[in-house]
């Protein structure tokens, strides 16, 4: 039922890898002389949400990145929809950590959702009626169309959060990669956010997320990757999010009750 | 003043310090966002030896071979301070203080130690520049303006940075949107694709030539201080980059004419017999317009500064 980390190349029952939307293989990711990910696989299916839950400096954001190209790994594969990444970037979209770039930067609202149009735009390409709707609609998904106007320092945490989003969706495309997106959001943006992703899945999408919150994984997520610099597990909550797998993961760093009772919340 | 005395005596350097100031405000503006500012003053440091080993090699003073021995220094102290930011894991503030003053120090020594006492190459003409020198004696009026004969002596200086700021203007409106994407998120920028290494480099080369055609023109005062003193004080006049890079250039051609005047007639006004220095005035200039928005500017409210993790 639970696949540990393994060092074979696929994952035991499935067929036709050369379809899912993200392959991993072997990936090894190091920014000084000790790897930040060691030697890790991951495969993701396609209309799934998936969960990739570990302590802190565990390699999460990294791994992301690595998948993104934003880092270099020092060796493995990525394979997006059967390709190498650079094929198939306009398929991917990505919000970043709120807190990784300096929201008193002179721009408004629309124009950082406007941004995630820019392979269709170009160098040159002029912003049309139809991008301003397009933009103006991903606003409304995620309840910030009164915002378009707005500085962007302006904004709360939450409101940030959302209009990273808002700009991943203007991206329109097929997986979905977020680093922590409800660190540090309201109630009511939280909620928003995962309505959204739980939309994007309807509509036939992936989504991977970075997630901290252990208590609303099982609610909000099909799959989990469990990952402490290394691969620990991969899987369905029902099975792969178990008190072994958390105390693998996390170590002595969770009490062994809270564990416990993380595991028994119901998928 | 009459054509026949503003013409030959102040167009040319009036035209050549508003050009200078415009073609170091407009990459200062993402040089300021990106907290590279003091790039711009590690350039002007830097061209210093590349000027002195030039003028070893070739033994003139000569504009060609300076400017590509400026060139040559600014683009392998960029490689420097990239590969000590990278190598040594450090912030890149400390790359470059390591850097340019190193830099700077090789080219006061090697200035020392060769017989430059023949040629017009001292600390303080790398300084303050000759903006006052660069006259058009063959213009007799407004009317010189449409003679070729009258054409051909305008000081090279100014042809040299009107170029220089037409390929500055042509690189930041092509490379706008991806300039503006990586400036505000670069990792974002990366994952569709734009090379963000690449266009980083770019911005900084571009800052490299404005900086050794206006240094050439005008000394270092000038280029340090419209690196940064317009955008920044356009910044705190407007929330939108479009209108900051608009207010930078307001801002860049005010002091340049500001400056120009106060600096030949201020003092004269004064009572004082002597202009003083043109290139100090419109850095002054630049850094009293900095001030007043500081403390005026409409949006000066930092809301959304970064945390730091």
């Amino acid at each position: 039922m639970l696949e540990l980390a393994s060092t074979h190349g696929t994952v035991p029952g499935e067929t036709g890898l050369e379809n899912s939307p993200l392959v991993v293989r072997g990936l090894t990711v190091s920014y000084g002389q000790k790897p930040a990910v060691f030697s890790v696989d991951m495969t993701v299916q396609t209309g799934t949400m998936t969960a990739i839950i570990g302590p802190n400096g565990a390699g999460k954001s990294t791994l992301l990145k690595a998948v993104l190209g934003i880092v270099k790994p020092l060796s493995g594969q990525v394979q997006v929809f059967g390709k190498t990444l650079n094929a198939q970037r306009g398929r991917i979209a990505y919000v970043p950590q709120r807190a990784s770039v300096d929201w008193d930067f002179p721009t408004r609202v629309i124009d950082v959702v406007l941004m995630g149009l820019y392979r269709q735009l170009g160098l040159l390409g002029r912003v049309r009626a139809q991008h301003m709707a397009r933009a103006t609609d991903c606003l409304d998904r995620v309840g910030m169309r009164d915002f378009a106007n707005r500085q962007i320092g302006q904004l709360s945490g939450g409101q940030q959060q959302r209009i990273f989003l808002a700009r991943a969706l203007a991206q329109d495309a097929d997986l979905y990669l977020l680093d922590e997106p409800f660190a540090g959001v309201d109630a009511a943006t939280e909620k928003a956010i995962i309505s959204v992703l739980k939309s994007l899945r309807a509509e036939g999408k992936t989504v991977v997320a970075v997630h901290h919150d252990l208590t609303t994984v099982a609610e909000y997520f099909d799959n989990v990757f469990l990952i402490n610099t290394r691969k620990v597990a991969e899987g369905p909550v029902a099975t792969a999010f178990s008190a072994d797998t958390l105390q693998l993961t996390y170590g002595g760093r969770l009490a062994t009750a809270q564990i416990d009772q993380l595991a028994q919340v119901p998928g | 003043m009459s054509g026949a005395e503003f013409v030959p005596l102040s167009l040319t350097p009036l035209l050549i310090g508003i050009f200078a100031a415009v073609a170091c405000a407009l990459p200062g503006n993402f040089l300021v966002l990106r907290r590279q500012a003091l790039i711009g003053d590690a350039i002007s440091h830097v061209v210093l030896p590349g000027i002195v080993v030039a003028f070893l090699a070739t033994g003139v003073i000569a504009a060609g071979p300076m400017m590509l021995g400026a060139g040559g220094a600014a683009v392998v102290a960029v490689i420097l301070i990239e590969a000590i930011r990278r190598l040594g894991r450090i912030e890149p503030g400390a790359a470059m203080g390591v850097v340019f003053t190193s830099m700077f120090a090789v080219g006061v020594l090697l200035l020392e130690q060769s017989d430059t006492s023949s040629v017009h190459l001292d600390v303080e003409h790398a300084l303050f520049g000759n903006l006052e020198s660069l006259i058009w004696l063959d213009a007799t009026g407004w009317a010189s303006l449409l003679d070729p004969d009258a054409l051909r002596g305008v000081p090279v200086e100014l042809p040299r940075i009107a170029v220089t700021l037409v390929g500055v203007i042509l690189f930041t409106v092509i490379f706008w949107r991806p300039l503006k994407l990586s400036t505000f998120d670069e990792g974002f920028a990366r994952t569709l694709g734009v090379r963000t290494n690449v266009l980083g480099m770019a911005l900084v080369i571009v800052a490299a030539i404005s900086a050794v055609a206006a240094f050439d023109a005008v000394g270092s005062i000038i280029v340090i201080a419209m690196f940064i003193c317009p955008p920044a004080a356009a910044r705190l006049m407007t929330n939108r980059l479009e209108h900051q890079i608009g207010w930078s250039v307001v801002f860049a051609v005010a002091s340049a004419v500001l400056g120009y005047v106060l600096a030949g007639y201020g003092p004269l006004w004064l009572g004082a017999r002597d202009a003083v220095s043109a290139a100090g005035m419109i850095a002054t200039v630049s850094g009293i317009i900095l001030a007043i928005t500081a403390v005026a500017g409409p949006c000066r409210t930092r809301s959304g500064a970064p945390v730091q993790d």
